[in-house]
């Protein structure tokens, strides 16, 4: 079993990848774990693709004529300029995100929004509050 | 501060960065509190945020746009002045410390008030040349938060011994993330990551703040 953590998303799929650095998924799961999809035009979420780069198809894409074609998600994310890493077995993956993208975020000087529980469990978004001022505060017990 | 300021459409919402939740839980219980107190396992706050410490605070407006970035919550580094034995600092910096908390909430009460007029609140540009320069670290850090995630994960799934290899990893990435090392440094007799090597590192800080001085008036 593999697991895939991105952004907020933990998903688990079926085998372990053979290693090397490489993380081959199907399509189906790629979405599952990244929102993106394999396309004609490339790799696409929403509004926007990103095209496979010339001649370095085999990279990302194996048996892309097959009944089930398979997508390399940690080259895709690491073509991105985001950060890949996982653990000695490769049984679990982060899909983590450039330095750079969460300056430019912050910079816009919109509050990046998430979702974590109380101790109860319960979600919250800090989007809940939006018309109200937050004084948003970190602490730990240690 | 929330009970005072709560009628004033203001809230509170602390979020404690802690992959052991039953550690934050008597801190919560003991604080009665009627904001959302959340649990952040996997430091996602501080990855959002570029975060480095606690306490850490960010005002957001109604809108939803920043009007202070990420900065001490008030906190001053008196704790470096304190006799390590007894764990106590001098009379007189203990007042400094009150001060200055005192001053910052001050300050958190200006803005609740009158919004942007308050000469508190940031304009936009200055807000934005602020986060530019904290943001102006380089790849590795992106590559730190994805290792602390990692490492939390094989922590859950019971394998220590090569999350604590994947920690070492994630804290030499981001040295300057107080955050990723005392969560995963030694705890001593206390239960706190104030051990012999916490104090090392504050040593090792010189002349450098732990808790970068609050830019805003009358904080020391």
């Amino acid at each position: 079993m593999t697991t895939v953590v991105c952004e907020q998303q933990e998903s688990t799929f079926a085998g372990t990848p053979d290693g090397g650095g490489a993380l081959w998924v199907s399509n189906t799961d790629l979405e599952r774990a990244t929102g993106f999809t394999l396309k004609p035009e490339g790799f696409c979420r929403v509004q926007l693709c990103v095209p496979l780069p010339r001649g370095r198809e085999a990279e990302f894409v194996q048996d892309a004529t097959g009944a089930e074609p398979k997508v390399n998600a940690a080259a895709f994310w690491r073509h991105l300029g985001n950060p890949v890493v996982h653990d000695k077995a490769g049984a679990h993956w982060v899909l983590g995100t450039a330095t750079e993208a969460r300056a430019a975020q912050l910079r816009s000087l919109e509050a990046p929004d998430f979702t974590l529980p109380d101790l109860s469990g319960r979600q919250h978004s800090l989007s809940e509050h939006r018309g109200r001022k937050v004084w948003l505060a970190s602490w730990a017990s240690w | 501060m929330h009970s005072e300021l709560e009628a004033q459409n203001f809230t509170v919402i602390a979020v404690a960065l802690d992959s052991r939740p039953e550690e934050a839980r008597p801190w919560i219980e003991a604080a009665k509190p009627t904001y959302p107190c959340l649990i952040d396992v996997d430091h996602r706050l501080a990855e959002l945020y570029n975060m480095l410490n606690v306490p850490e605070a960010v005002w957001i407006d109604e809108q939803g746009m920043i009007v202070r970035p990420p900065e001490p919550a008030g906190a001053y580094e008196g704790f470096r002045q304190m006799d390590r034995s007894v764990f106590k600092v001098p009379d007189e910096v203990a007042a400094k410390t009150a001060a200055a908390r005192q001053t910052y909430f001050a300050a958190v009460a200006d803005w609740v008030a009158k919004g942007p007029l308050s000469e508190h609140a940031l304009p936009p540009d200055a807000a934005k040349t602020k986060l530019g320069a904290a943001g102006a670290a380089g790849p590795e850090v992106g590559q730190a938060h994805a290792l602390f995630r990692l490492g939390q994960l094989l922590l859950r799934q019971g394998n220590a011994t090569e999350a604590a290899e994947v920690f070492a990893q994630a804290a030499r990435l981001h040295p300057d993330s107080w955050a990723i090392w005392r969560q995963t440094a030694p705890l001593d007799h206390r239960g706190f990551a104030t051990g012999p090597e916490f104090w090392a590192r504050v040593d090792a800080l010189g002349e450098k703040r732990y808790y970068p001085k609050v830019d805003l008036k009358g904080m020391p």
